[in-house]
């Protein structure tokens, strides 16, 4: 467990991490993996990459760092987290089921009709969403509503909102690092997959965002750069930022990723953000997946 | 000259609107009042806070308040946010804003995600006149009425504001305020009934039934009164909720008058005249409608009563052309 705010005050360290922590995080961020290669098998559309870029965030998210309460998905005092690349949410739905918020054998009717899970994650249909989206570029208000509102009710939750790097091509973004900068949200950390690739290309060829961190700090939130798959330095940075009391508004992680992490022929081919494996490349990745060290 | 010698009394400045239109302070004592039932009330505006009246909720609930700068988008989303977690927010900004730059956040961040959120569109219609069309919204009820799950309430003035807010707090959609600039002349006394859903049927008409929303149904009435102290009989209906609307008043009007007029401060494309022009259609009734308002055309500037004279919006203009449809049945 991380440290507490009233735990006594340790060296940074502190936060990291045990060995076995770690490697029970990457058996998550492997399970995430493999239930997108199942669940895309059933739609036989979806986006692996998006997803494999970010299965560690999950993993330090969902197995470490976010206070949750098994089966309780509606717990008020719950950490909180949006995704404003909703599209990811295919690895999202596995750890909800793992969580005991949905059944599991809802994810076997993965986007087929009357089945409450599609691309974009949906909180009127799926208990755990903390909010839906689809539409990027809302997500980050939507955090900062709730990170206003909890803040104004005594509770102490934490939201985390996990943003695209395509994202921050979009205005509502700025708006709400203006806002939540201004409103000094210190419950709020966002985390920017900064996998490098949108739909069209490589995010700086298609609308450059560089410097990134330096534009986070502009707007005056306290920023952190980190290798979005190191799950040691991941999990620990995580730990101690939702721990900082001290800490007078919003956080950024800048997580360097790579789009597709996990599969050799999806990491040197970005059109990979969308698309269907026919079985025995789905075989083929996964087999991948399970032996190889990330 | 002396710089700091006491201005005007006719002078004014942004500041002090509130004391020049007590019309504002409707939507900020209705804000209030829930506060002072216990409501969680969170009020939220985006650099208008004189033009809606806002400041005067502000003031006196600074922990309720959120000020959001130049940026609506932001404001709604947050809203939904704030929804989340069991505040009741009521965030305020220009009509032609909420009912179009925000359109998107409002369907899927509001509605979609059924959020408990309050729109507020001020200065709807064209009462910003000489402002211009940037400032005019004359196709809010159009988008907003699009949008499922999304309720559409239109007062025709503070009073009757002040009751629909009161009247929301249980209403579980998220709701679409269409309101004026606070200087709507009364309709209603302070304490009117308000029930979500149900038009006020003011007067029956044999010859004509006027269904109004907005700041039309105060000259939809003078124009009825003249008339009908004239020998006509025109009736007049006040439809404040154009979602859900009230087919039953509609069918009862229908089955009444020879011919329905709709008046609205908003294109005749899509707004209350389209929505009763449904239930018509709807339900075969053979009667004719004629939609009055602004009709498919980007307004002209001028100060908002020159521009509702020209529309014919005012008590003289409304009973000309409720004239022209008793002329025109059949």
């Amino acid at each position: 467990m991380p440290p507490t705010a009233d735990a006594p005050a340790r060296g940074s360290n502190s936060f990291d991490p045990t060995p076995e922590e770690v490697a029970r995080l990457r058996e998550k961020a492997r399970f995430v993996r493999l239930e997108t290669l199942r669940l895309i098998e059933i739609a036989k559309v979806g986006h692996y990459s998006s997803v494999f870029s970010a299965a560690e965030i999950f993993a330090a998210l969902y197995y470490d760092v976010m206070r949750l309460r098994a089966g309780d998905p509606g717990w008020p005092d719950r950490d909180r987290f949006l995704m404003g690349k909703g599209h990811a949410a295919v690895g999202l739905f596995p750890i909800l089921a793992d969580h005991g918020f949905i059944p599991k054998d809802v994810l076997d009717g993965y986007t087929r009709l009357g089945n409450p899970l599609g691309d974009h994650p949906d909180m009127r249909k799926v208990p755990g969403i903390d909010f839906s989206s689809g539409s990027i570029g809302h997500a980050l208000s939507a955090g900062a509503g709730m990170a206003w509102g909890g803040r104004a009710k005594g509770q102490d939750f934490t939201v985390f909102v996990m943003l695209g790097d395509g994202e921050m091509q979009e205005g509502q973004v700025w708006e709400a690092a203006l806002f939540s900068a201004h409103h000094k949200l210190s419950r709020l950390i966002a985390i920017v997959d900064r996998n490098g690739f949108q739909l069209d290309g490589m995010v700086d060829d298609v609308m450059g965002i560089e410097p990134l961190a330096g534009k986070w700090r502009a707007f005056g939130w306290e920023v952190h750069e980190v290798d979005g798959h190191d799950l040691s330095a991941l999990t620990a940075l995580l730990r101690r930022l939702k721990a900082d009391t001290t800490r007078q508004g919003p956080a950024c992680i800048v997580a360097k990723t790579l789009k597709g992490k996990g599969v050799t022929f999806m990491e040197t081919e970005p059109g990979w953000h969308l698309g269907y494996l026919a079985p025995e490349d789905a075989a083929r990745a996964a087999e991948e997946i399970r032996t190889r060290e990330i | 000259m002396i710089a700091n010698a006491p201005l005007s009394p006719d002078s004014w400045q942004y500041r002090a609107l509130n004391a020049i239109n007590p019309g504002l302070d409707f939507l900020s004592d209705a804000l209030a009042a829930l506060v002072a039932e216990g409501h969680p009330v969170i009020a939220g505006a985006a650099d208008l806070q004189y033009s809606n009246g806002l400041n005067r909720f502000a003031q006196r609930h600074p922990d309720r308040y959120v000020q959001f700068g130049i940026s609506e988008q932001n404001m709604v989303t947050v809203a939904a946010g704030l929804a989340t977690v069991g505040h009741m927010p009521f965030v305020a900004t220009f009509a032609s804003f909420l009912g179009l730059l925000c359109c998107e956040q409002i369907r899927m961040d509001v509605a979609y995600c059924a959020q408990k959120v309050r729109l507020i569109g001020h200065h709807t219609g064209i009462s910003l006149g000489f402002y211009g069309t940037s400032h005019h919204a004359t196709e809010d009820i159009a988008t907003m009425r699009a949008i499922a799950d999304l309720t559409v309430i239109s007062p025709a003035d503070g009073p009757q504001l002040e009751a629909a807010i009161k009247a929301s707090v249980t209403w579980p959609q998220p709701i679409y305020f269409r309101i004026g600039r606070g200087r709507e002349p009364d309709v209603y006394a302070r304490g009117t009934d308000f029930t979500i859903g149900r038009a006020i049927e003011h007067m029956a008409g044999e010859e004509l039934t006027i269904i109004a929303c907005g700041l039309p149904v105060h000259p939809a009435l003078e124009a009825a009164r003249k008339l009908n102290a004239a020998g006509r009989s025109v009736g007049v209906i006040d439809m404040p909720t154009v979602k859900p609307i009230d087919r039953e008043a509609i069918l009862r009007a229908a089955a009444r008058s020879k011919v329905l007029m709709t008046a609205e401060e908003h294109n005749v494309m899509g707004g209350l005249g389209s929505a009763v022009a449904e239930v018509l259609a709807d339900e075969g009734a053979g009667v004719r409608l004629v939609r009055h308002g602004i009709h498919d055309e980007y307004s002209l500037i001028a100060p908002p009563t020159h521009l509702y004279a020209h529309y014919r919006l005012d008590a003289a203009g409304i009973e000309a052309v409720a004239l022209e449809a008793m002329a025109r049945r059949r």
